[in-house]
């Protein structure tokens, strides 16, 4: 058999560490790099005695998850604790939701080759992290071989797991999942987002079946996710592995596995059969979290709009694509940028559209940054290059030769340390870089008109065939008229003047 | 003068009668002379505690002396204090200095009070006879063969010995109130919630409750004025308006409704303490109050309820006891398991791994529903009990304990005979009512017998009002030890 007679069913979890100042349950700080447990006071460390008080910024954060994604925000969740023993895990358990979590339900839109569907929320809830066990040699620690270090910096750090249905069907949607999701805990500025620091790490449960088939197979999970790339790579992996054990004739075991990314392999990490009763049961440190209207009300007053709503406005308002309105909000400064330039190019929403997803995503991939780094042109310089082509001053090709001049210019000027500039000099240098560059375009007639007779001369044949009915030979003849003006020649104008030519 | 209330100490303090490094050292020599025989504290540190007199000396040179200023006290090792080793009576803990203090400690420290020592108690306050320490049982002044009760079993001991003036105590499901009845005490668990749990060592978390254990109910309104009050460091703190529990006192108890629960008189209780509970009431009835018949038909179940819950949240609680960041690590092991298994082992006496064991077996997979979740619905069917029986009474008043003090090792090989010796005051701590015990009279044998008043939430100032009006009839609460006199 081969792949195509399976179906995949994936479930996500990830863990969004949120953006609050200190810690869920105690006042030490979040912020990350520093100082192995420069960072854990009493609380963290778990000394006798001390006990834990919730963040209520973290709540809020999670109220306003709960709002972004159409879910119920509990009016009452318990914390509970769920008990195993780590070095990293001061107090012998974590602190997280069980029976009752904070936000129930929901869903988020994602978008993959095959179109848009709906990925159903299970239910997300807030839990403390836990600290990081160190174990290769590390001179700030003083480790020698065979010992291990504890950082308990990140102990405590607010998490907020978010837990998806099994609605995903391939390694495409499951990363498009992720991706929607973290644009989303960006967008709403809950989680930094940042991968590399483990800010947002996705365990994906993975099971197949044959196609018809109703009951679900027995999954395995993949932990621990950090990049898009990971996901996506550890998900096709145990795909084909899993598919490749049920066609040997081997049962899948339900296991928790780990991805090596250097191998490009899952292997396991504990099967079903050792895995923790965790004993959960409510902390009776802390009381059940009540949240009433008016602390959901004051969330929804703060709330920016959400990507979805901008997604509609995007294509009724602006008439943008559905594909269009989805890369554009795929981040909130990705939107502003985009919302702005549209703006000040008053009204070219769709030229600027083309622009962030043609020239602008191109230099982002190029350079590995994020739209609003300084090497990229303001919205106000896109405005202007957009608002030339539209007056004619310059063609399409020329306006990408200007675009590449203006990032050149950039890169330079950050590497001189240049300083800021008005609006009024960012016209000038752009004209000014217009006419130096020779990108003007062709508007004189009489010099068009002369190209034109050259073209039509040399190329008799195509005029025959135009006045025979080809209508392509009059593009052919265009093609060549562009050509000859070196790209300079304004392509309404030649239409016209070519037009009256041939037909006169 | 170790004879003397909180209030005649605070008038001899202020009136230079005695200063207070006077009075710190006068107690400081008793501990030392009388200690080894009782083992009641673990722990001193003259210097420190004779600087701390010093100071509070100056503070009432310098005319800012409140109430407490410059008395001497002990605290129950259980409570956290900077500089001192807080070892919960556990080997675990045996060298845990710890680096902060409890919120009662900052409390009685900014109220002045000096502090002496660190009281004896069973260990992790798992215990009702004061024999599960790492350091040793403690013995009941009264009779030094006998147990002082617990688990602020050495609390009881050093206030009956006048090893000190007054003692911080905790209770769990009878932690002050048992151990105060078998030593002739007056001490009081507040409402859950009303003192700051920050910083005290927790047992379970739900039930444990601090509070101060002295010879009278005046000195224990005194030190409970300065313990009592929100901390927004515990979760479970009240919020509530600052009380003055000594405002109450001097109020006659004419018109008072005491309800009797016919579950505690019915049997169970020895024939020695009956006699004496009864006189009590009889008392009362004097001093103006009703008795009225009232039933509690649940509180058969409250022992069993207790040993589920009670465990269940220490399982977790001794959790973090795992010698990896502080306290004891066994010397040699393999690999992590083998530290946690060997540390633990090596760590933890046998009541403390017998709970640590019926906690974790309650909470499995499995089992939570059979035990610990019926145990929370017997919680609440308990607390339900008391609600209706003080539809018809003011207090409930009836035994503290069973019986007076035992013999050292009478009980320690049963434990079900041991757990229920806090049969009468273990519903208490599953209501998260306030309890206090007050002497009310003496076996034939010349143990002393405790009367417990059970009042419904935050009367703890009508309780310490009963307490100090009887105590104004009777003197039960100024007798004192022979062997520990003068």
């Amino acid at each position: 058999m081969s792949r195509a007679d399976w179906e995949v069913v994936i479930g996500i979890e990830t863990h969004a560490q949120l953006k609050t100042a200190s810690k869920i349950f105690s006042g030490a700080s979040t912020a990350f790099g520093a100082e192995p447990n420069t960072q854990a006071c009493a609380v963290d460390v778990a000394l006798p005695g001390v006990l834990p008080v919730l963040n209520k910024e973290a709540v809020a954060h999670a109220i306003r998850f709960g709002l972004a994604v159409g879910a119920e925000v509990a009016p009452r969740s318990v914390f509970a604790r769920k008990n195993y023993f780590y070095p990293d895990l001061p107090k012998g358990y974590q602190i997280s939701q069980f029976e009752l979590p904070v936000v129930s339900g929901g869903g988020l839109t994602i978008v993959t080759s095959a179109g848009s569907k709906n990925v159903r929320l299970t239910r997300a809830h807030l839990e403390e992290d836990a600290g990081k066990s160190i174990h290769e040699l590390d001179n700030s620690l003083a480790l020698s071989h065979g010992r291990s270090g504890i950082d308990l910096n990140r102990a405590g750090t607010p998490l907020l797991e978010i837990v998806s249905e099994p609605d995903m069907r391939s390694a495409e949607e499951a990363v498009a999942y992720a991706k929607a999701l973290h644009a989303l805990v960006t967008w709403i500025d809950i989680c930094d987002g940042n991968m590399q620091e483990g800010s947002f790490r996705c365990d994906a449960n993975v099971s197949v079946r044959r196609k018809g088939e109703s009951k679900l197979g027995t999954r395995r999970e993949i932990k621990n996710l950090n990049s898009f790339r990971f996901l996506q790579q550890a998900i096709e992996y145990e795909i084909d592995w899993q598919i490749e054990q049920i066609e040997d004739g081997h049962a899948i075991v339900q296991a928790t596995v780990l991805f090596d990314p250097d191998s490009g392999e899952t292997r396991m990490m504990r099967s079903k059969e050792d895995a923790h009763d965790y004993r959960y049961f409510p902390d009776p440190d802390l009381l059940p979290l009540v949240i009433d209207a008016d602390w959901i009300g004051k969330v929804k007053a703060d709330m920016p709009e959400l990507p979805a709503a901008m997604q509609q406005r995007f294509q009724s308002d602006w008439g943008l694509s559905e594909y269009d309105a989805v890369t554009l909000t795929a981040s909130l400064d990705t939107a502003r940028y985009f919302i702005d330039a549209g703006n000040l190019s008053k009204g070219e929403y769709k030229a600027a559209a083309n622009w962030i997803n043609g020239e602008i995503a191109a230099l982002l991939n190029k350079r590995q940054i994020n739209i609003n780094d300084p090497e990229v042109p303001s919205p106000e310089e896109l405005a202007m290059v957009i608002s030339r082509i539209k007056d004619g001053t310059i063609s399409n090709a020329g306006a990408k030769k200007l675009f590449q001049a203006l990032c050149d210019k950039r890169r330079l000027e950050l590497e001189s340390f240049a300083k800021q500039l008005t609006t009024a000099s960012v016209q000038q240098i752009i004209d000014d870089m217009i006419s130096a560059s020779d990108l003007r375009q062709m508007n004189d007639s009489g010099a068009l008109e002369a190209i034109i007779d050259e073209v039509l001369a040399n190329n008799a044949k195509s005029v025959e065939e135009f006045r025979s009915g080809k209508d392509k030979a009059f593009n052919a003849l265009v093609g060549q008229i562009m050509k000859a003006s070196k790209g300079k020649a304004n392509p309404q104008q030649v239409n016209d003047l070519l037009r009256a030519k041939l037909s006169s | 003068m170790i004879n003397a209330s909180l209030t005649q100490l605070a008038s001899a303090l202020a009136a230079k009668q005695i200063s207070s490094v006077e009075l710190t050292q006068l107690f400081l020599d008793r501990i030392t002379q009388h200690n080894p025989s009782l083992n009641a504290i673990v722990s001193t540190q003259p210097e420190r505690t004779l600087a701390e007199a010093r100071a509070a000396d100056a503070r009432i040179a310098a005319g800012e002396a409140g109430p407490l200023t410059g008395i001497p006290l002990a605290h129950k090792d259980i409570f956290c204090a900077e500089g001192w080793a807080s070892t919960c009576g556990s080997k675990m803990l045996a060298d845990f200095v710890a680096p902060y203090d409890a919120h009662i400690v900052t409390r009685l420290k900014q109220a002045g009070m000096v502090t002496l020592g660190r009281c004896n108690m069973d260990e992790f306050a798992m215990g009702s006879s004061n024999e599960t320490s790492h350091f040793g049982a403690v013995r009941n002044p009264w009779n030094t063969q006998c147990v002082p009760g617990g688990s602020s079993g050495g609390s009881a001991a050093a206030v009956a010995a006048r090893l000190t003036p007054a003692a911080t105590g905790t209770d769990t499901g009878g932690s002050i109130r048992q151990p105060a009845a078998l030593c002739g005490l007056t001490g009081i668990k507040p409402t859950y919630g009303v003192v700051s749990r920050y910083g005290m060592i927790a047992y379970a978390s739900s039930l444990d409750q601090g509070g101060p254990m002295a010879k009278s109910a005046e000195d224990c309104a005194m030190m409970l004025n300065a313990m009592a009050g929100f901390d927004e460091r515990d979760s479970t703190s009240l919020q509530r308006p600052a009380e003055d529990y000594c405002a109450q006192l001097q109020q006659p108890l004419k018109g008072l409704r005491v309800g009797l629960p016919k579950e505690f008189f019915a049997e169970g209780m020895d024939a020695d303490v009956r006699a004496c509970v009864d006189t009590a009431l009889a008392q009362l009835r004097e001093l103006g109050a009703t008795t009225v018949e009232v039933s509690l038909p649940n509180s058969g179940l409250s022992v069993p309820a207790y040993y589920v819950i009670a465990p269940a949240e220490a399982s977790s609680n001794l959790s973090r006891f795992d010698g990896v960041r502080y306290g004891y690590r066994a010397p040699e092991y393999s690999d992590l398991n083998d530290l946690y298994c060997k540390s633990r082992a090596q760590g933890f006496g046998a009541e403390v791994k017998r709970r640590i064991l019926m906690g974790t077996y309650v909470l499995s997979h499995g089992y939570y529903d059979a035990y610990y979740l019926k145990a929370q619905k017997i919680r609440r069917l308990i607390a339900r009990d008391f609600a209706n029986a003080f539809e018809q009474c003011d207090v409930i008043a009836g035994p503290t304990s069973p019986s007076v003090a035992f013999a050292l090792g009478e009980k320690s090989a049963d434990p079900v005979q041991m757990y229920l010796s806090d049969i009468y005051t273990i519903s208490t701590n599953l209501a998260g009512l306030p309890g206090m015990s007050v002497p009310c009279g003496f076996s034939p044998s010349g143990l002393p017998v405790g009367l417990q008043l059970i009042g419904p939430w935050f009367a703890e100032a009508r309780l310490l009002q009963c307490g100090h009006q009887y105590q104004l009839a009777t003197d039960w609460h100024t007798r004192q030890p022979e062997a520990f006199a003068g």
